[in-house]
């Protein structure tokens, strides 16, 4: 039997435990390869010539490619490392965040302005009781 | 002998150290944030602290999935500024106090808290914002600096109740060398934040007052949050705060309060800043 994993029910929220990293490993490594300016630059002259060198699936590869950070992380990846992915398109935390969240990069920064999200929401989801 | 004079917490954000490096420190919503240090920037001027014990944590910039260590001590001569992929940030180069360093390394380890040693190693910004922040844009960090990384990326982190276990060895280490070294241990990370998924954006504002409220005077409390609750009412990031109890637990029972800032946001984050020292 796997451990408990209390913290699951968490709305909108997956914690980085070692299932996560297992499945994740090679789409991180990948993104940490970006910390390298020569790789930056071959990553941007072809994306898809550059993850077909990773040992990655093919999903890892698409959301990659559709620069999609939920399925990223879904998919064990973890966003300090998937950060260098949109570190590489010059694009900011903020801008990564709203796209997460499904909203405009300028509704988002106008919520953080007015406070963040708010913490009265549930803390927990609906299976949880 | 050595001696632990202060303590410093603060959150450490990227985009400040990115405001800052862009010269955008003047720009209103920057502005904010650093009127909060400006009172730190003066003080720690008068401190002249020799040694800064920086607790703080890397964000896959010098350990990979390939290892990944729990707690982790700088005892290089020197640390270079990462290249997080945006390139590295034009902060000057962090000298290290290799002696002092392998000291505490040597006691902590003898009281069963077993460190990874670490000989070389890129900082990145978990380390260079708050010196940026209590020190400004130098040509050169006016004092040593050991950085100890704490893992709060690999779930599960540390819990808060090692944490302040460690700051109290670490208090025991710093004041058995014997050299008269005016020692600050600082935590840095927090408040209240969440980067990943739907909930990103996640501010507890209420969370984060108690948090500071009790920093002073109720250390053991903090110590008895658990992961569960800060990743539930702190965020995902949020779990970041433990690395303040190594802060605290490096100095005394009893505190004094000298400084305090709170102010959201900070890009997606909670900046909290506190300065305590024994009375």
């Amino acid at each position: 039997m796997g451990r408990a994993k209390p913290y699951a029910d968490i709305p909108g929220t997956i914690v980085f435990d070692g299932a996560r990293c297992r499945e994740g490993y090679q789409l991180n490594q990948f993104c940490l390869s970006l910390m390298k300016s020569e790789n930056r630059e071959r990553f941007r002259a072809n994306e898809r010539a550059y993850l077909d060198e990773w040992p990655m699936s093919e999903a890892h590869k698409q959301a990659v490619l559709a620069r999609d950070y939920n399925a990223m992380i879904a998919l064990g990846g973890n966003i300090y490392f998937i950060s260098k992915i949109f570190a590489t398109d010059g694009k900011s935390f903020q801008h990564a965040a709203a796209l997460m969240t499904g909203m405009t990069q300028e509704d988002y920064a106008k919520m953080m302005l007015a406070g963040g999200r708010s913490p009265s929401g549930p803390k927990k989801g609906p299976s949880s009781g | 002998m050595a001696k632990v004079s202060a303590g410093v917490a603060t959150s450490h954000v990227p985009a400040i150290g990115v405001a800052l490096d862009l010269g955008k420190a003047l720009d209103p919503y920057w502005a904010r944030v650093f009127a909060g240090y400006e009172f730190s920037r003066r003080w720690i001027a008068a401190q002249k602290p020799d040694v800064i014990f920086l607790v703080y944590n890397d964000h896959a910039s010098a350990f990979s999935l390939d290892i990944i260590p729990t707690f982790a001590i700088g005892c290089a001569e020197r640390f270079e500024p990462a290249d997080e992929g945006w390139g590295p940030r034009p902060v000057p180069t962090v000298i290290g106090a290799p002696e002092l360093a392998w000291h505490i390394t040597e006691s902590l380890i003898e009281e069963e808290f077993d460190l990874t040693i670490i000989n070389k190693m890129a900082v990145d910004h978990g380390l260079t914002v708050p010196l940026s922040l209590m020190f400004g844009q130098p040509a050169v960090w006016p004092c040593r600096i050991i950085p100890f990384a704490v893992n709060v990326v690999q779930y599960p982190p540390p819990s808060g109740a090692r944490c302040y276990r460690l700051g109290q060895a670490l208090r025991r280490a710093i004041e058995s060398y014997d050299e008269p070294l005016n020692v600050q241990v600082w935590g840095t990370g927090g408040m209240s934040h969440q980067l990943q998924g739907p909930r990103a954006g996640f501010i507890n504002t209420e969370f984060d007052t108690a948090f500071l409220d009790r920093m002073a005077s109720a250390p053991e409390e903090l110590a008895a949050i658990t992961r569960l609750e800060y990743l539930r009412e702190a965020g995902s990031e949020g779990i970041e705060l433990i690395m303040w109890l190594i802060m605290r637990g490096a100095l005394g029972t009893q505190v004094e309060e000298l400084h305090r800032f709170y102010h959201v946001p900070a890009s997606n984050t909670a900046v909290g800043h506190m300065i305590l020292r024994d009375v």
